[in-house]
């Protein structure tokens, strides 16, 4: 080799060392295909995973979910709780060189709140009024107090599109135009959305990688193989029983966090002509139901001891969890004494399931369990569009669903469990309850809110209209050349900080 | 023959009519509410009530219909519930995949079943012919969704030869979509090529007994010659039916193979639909495969008859 060709070499060498390989594109394994990409629009999680990397929202939550600063920078409440006044980030601008400004924010708050296909409304319902109080400011008059709120502006009701291209009503979600990290490059329909490095975001020392490409892959275990034959570098939702085997490949690194929801056994207590049985009518033949499931013991047969065993609607890592009131353990005496005290000696009961493996596998050992203590479950397998629907309907006795969880408690707890709530498919009632959730719904103080939810837990854990049984974890596997991913309850995937390799 | 081509599109027409009455009075039949299905867990009645008045979910069902397929007759199939897309468009992004892969599906099974077919015919009651039965069988009875993960887990993540899933446009990178259907194709195609090989097998069998076959080597024509020359194209008359049955099936979508090499086509398409309650989708969907599947029959029986002579008068 000459002198010139070994500089040239070394000068090569040295360039590649020096610029950091860490431009690069990503490809994310989604479980499903996301609905339109419009924040108004949308209803399902993958969406909201590509929202995080799309459109920015006035405020975002921290892992331990208190409420952070995204494009509002700092808020206050007026002392009356009814008016909330925020002050935005000066200098950001959508994708489509928009700029981001405190009309753009009341146009925002306008179009979900009236756009007819909007899914926000109820969201925002307590918001009379946007004002704008200065080229940066705005200030949102209530109708009344609403602790909720800002949980809902860091999420789909907090996020803001670009005014322009919102000009075209409905069919926004083509092609989203936000202010987000990324830019909506191409869709197709089952097969990939494809999102860009956006130049001017206000961010964008924060964003490390050029591209990103989610791409829906529905079976858990497809979604590993491409993981591991790199066709992927990262994926959500992991199923737990290939946690063990994933962990184990020295390419791969797998992180878990609790989530925010739940997965239990609703209860028609009083839904129509289904809910006259034991089990509706009489609490004590709820509790002795819940009594005799071993949730430990459920958690390590069916999801590899992964899960987290619970019976309240908050997960331990809540700061809404009550923790005077752990998972008890099981006691097939006390349920056999509580079903004895309410006259039975035997009950058959219905259960519906939806017609997926795991969900069944979890009905069937608890079918087991309950038997033990008097309990005769048929287990009805049904899809899950026909199982809401009955549900809904009150064609049920008992069924088995989850929640996936909201930031607020409120959104765990105020729609099933107070009298008029929108999915109280149990159709449970009590005054009392109703009292406790709607007060916690206005107080601004969380001390005191956390106390009107341990109490209506409290009675929610005698009368068992859902019988909670376990948490679900967020678990993702990753490239070992994915750094710098930081999990968060929501389940989100926030690609600040986050880089790869090549 | 064009007599026989419109004459054939006549009897068509009242067939897709009918396809399209039942696709759509069997799909109002499905429990589960469209609207409960699509607003996931915002199930606010409010919500609710507002999306099946944007879907006119509420009209009759007749009402639906008749403006459904009076939309269609124009080439509007409606937009997808779930995303806004307009269903044609869907539709026409999704067809050139589920072709390609329907193609070369078709193009794999046609290569193993037609000369394992021959061949077992040939040489039938030999070990040659125990053996192409015996892998057919085999294709046959091995499952689309084991055979396509095991190959996942050793071609792609094992040997790290193919893509493990996904799909390129040719027209993008022809190599590349080579490369990712290859596997999806073969799949499929190892099922098919056991029916082909079965079909041409008897077929063969019935065409070797046949007198002219014994003339042709009664004049002292190669054995190649009579068995390709002589044999093989009159056999191949039933098989081209079926090839083009297979293949209408095939356009209808491969759903578990499309699911699990996650390539964006029809099945998946029409899964995630009927899942979601997508009416607008399904319909679009089945009406267009339906059409496909005629349109292909017809083929399938001028191909016949311009194959075989004796079929030319017949009605």
């Amino acid at each position: 080799m000459t002198p010139l060709r070994l500089s040239t070499l070394a000068l090569l060498l040295a360039t590649a060392a020096a610029a950091p390989a860490l431009s690069a594109d990503l490809r994310i394994g989604l479980q499903d295909d996301a609905d339109i990409l419009d924040p108004d629009q949308s209803r399902t999680f993958v969406g909201r995973i590509v929202y995080t990397a799309l459109c920015d929202k006035l405020v975002d939550i921290t892992p331990g979910l208190e409420i952070t600063p995204q494009l509002a920078t700092g808020w206050t409440w007026s002392d009356d709780g009814k008016t909330l006044t925020m002050t935005l980030r000066e200098g950001v601008v959508f994708h489509d060189g928009t700029p981001f400004d405190a009309a753009a924010v009341k146009a925002n708050i306008e179009r979900s709140k009236t756009l007819p296909e909007s899914r926000r409304k109820s969201e925002l319902a307590s918001v009379d009024t946007v004002e704008v109080t200065g080229p940066f400011e705005v200030a949102l008059t209530l109708s009344a107090p609403d602790a909720t709120l800002m949980a809902q502006l860091a999420d789909r009701a907090g996020m803001m599109v670009s005014p322009t291209a919102a000009a075209v009503g409905a069919d926004f979600g083509l092609a989203p135009v936000c202010s987000g990290p990324f830019r909506f490059v191409e869709r197709v329909q089952q097969d990939r959305i494809v999102l860009e490095r956006f130049a001017d975001y206000w961010n964008a020392d924060a964003i490390k990688l050029d591209r990103v490409t989610y791409l829906p892959i529905p079976d858990t275990t497809v979604r590993l193989a491409n993981l591991r034959s790199g066709d992927l570098d990262m994926i959500e939702r992991l199923a737990a029983t290939d946690v063990a085997q994933a962990s184990a490949d020295p390419n791969l690194a797998v992180m878990k966090i609790d989530g925010l929801g739940y997965q239990g056994v609703t209860v028609n207590i009083a839904n129509g002509d289904r809910a006259a049985t034991p089990v509706g009518r009489d609490a004590r033949v709820r509790q002795a139901f819940s009594l005799a499931i071993d949730r430990a013991a459920l958690n390590q047969v069916v999801f590899d001891g992964v899960f987290t065993p619970g019976v309240q609607p908050f997960p331990p890592s809540s700061p809404w969890f009550d923790a005077r009131n752990p998972v008890p353990a099981r006691d097939v005496a006390a349920a056999k004494a509580l079903l004895a005290e309410a006259g039975i000696d035997r009950l058959a009961v219905e259960v519906q399931v939806a017609n997926n493996p795991v969900q069944q596998n979890l009905m069937q050992v608890i079918q087991a369990m309950v038997a033990e203590a008097g309990f005769d479950v048929t287990l009805q397998a049904k899809e899950f569009a026909t199982l809401l629907a009955d549900q809904s309907a009150g064609a049920y006795q008992m069924s088995q669903v989850g929640w996936s969880g909201r930031v607020d408690p409120d959104g765990n707890i105020h729609q099933f469990a107070t009298c008029a709530g929108g999915i109280n498919d149990s159709k449970f009632c009590d005054p009392a309850v109703d009292a406790l959730l709607n007060a916690a719904r206005v107080m601004p103080d969380p001390a005191a809110r956390k106390a009107q939810y341990d109490a209506a837990n409290a009675i929610l854990s005698v009368q068992n209209p859902i019988i909670y049984l376990y948490h679900q974890p967020w678990i993702w596997a990753m490239d070992r050349k994915v750094a710098g991913f930081v999990p968060y309850p929501d389940g989100m995937i926030r690609l600040e900080g986050v880089t790869r390799a090549e | 023959m064009l007599a026989f081509i419109a004459r054939r599109l006549m009897i068509a027409a009242p067939t897709v009519v009918l396809i399209s009455m039942l696709v759509f009075g069997l799909q109002k039949l499905l429990p589960g509410d469209p609207v409960l299905a699509m607003a996931g867990e915002d199930r606010d009645p409010a919500v609710l009530e507002a999306l099946r008045e944007q879907y006119r979910l509420n009209d009759p069902v007749a009402v639906q219909y008749a403006t459904w397929i009076a939309g269609a007759a124009q080439g509007d199939l409606g937009v997808s519930l779930r995303t806004r897309q307009p269903v044609a468009d869907l539709i026409a992004a999704k067809a050139p995949v589920t072709l390609q892969l329907a193609a070369m599906a078709l193009g794999f099974a046609l290569l193993i079943g037609v000369p394992m077919g021959v061949l077992s015919a040939v040489k039938q009651n030999t070990w040659a012919d125990y053996l192409a039965n015996a892998v057919a069988l085999s294709g046959l009875s091995v499952p689309n969704f084991w055979l396509g993960i095991m190959l996942i887990l050793l071609v792609s993540v094992n040997l790290g030869w193919l893509p493990a899933s996904g799909y390129v446009s040719p027209s993008e990178d022809f190599a590349r979509s080579m490369q990712t259907m290859l596997m999806p194709a073969f799949v499929l195609g190892t099922g098919l090529a056991a029916t082909l090989m079965r079909h041409t097998r008897s077929a063969m069998l019935g065409v070797l007994r046949a007198d002219y076959v014994r003339t042709a080597r009664a004049k002292g024509l190669s054995e190649r010659r009579v068995i390709l020359k002589h044999a093989l194209r009159n056999a191949l008359v039933p098989v081209i039916t079926v090839s083009a049955l297979i293949f209408g099936e095939l356009l209808g979508g491969a759903v578990l193979t499309e699911q699990i090499f996650t390539i964006p086509g029809f099945g998946k398409l029409v899964v995630d639909a009927v899942f979601t309650r997508d009416y607008a989708v399904v319909q679009g969907i089945v009406l267009c495969t339906a059409v496909a599947f005629i349109l292909l029959n017809l083929a399938a029986d001028v191909a016949q008859r311009a194959l075989n002579p004796r079929l030319r008068d017949a009605p």
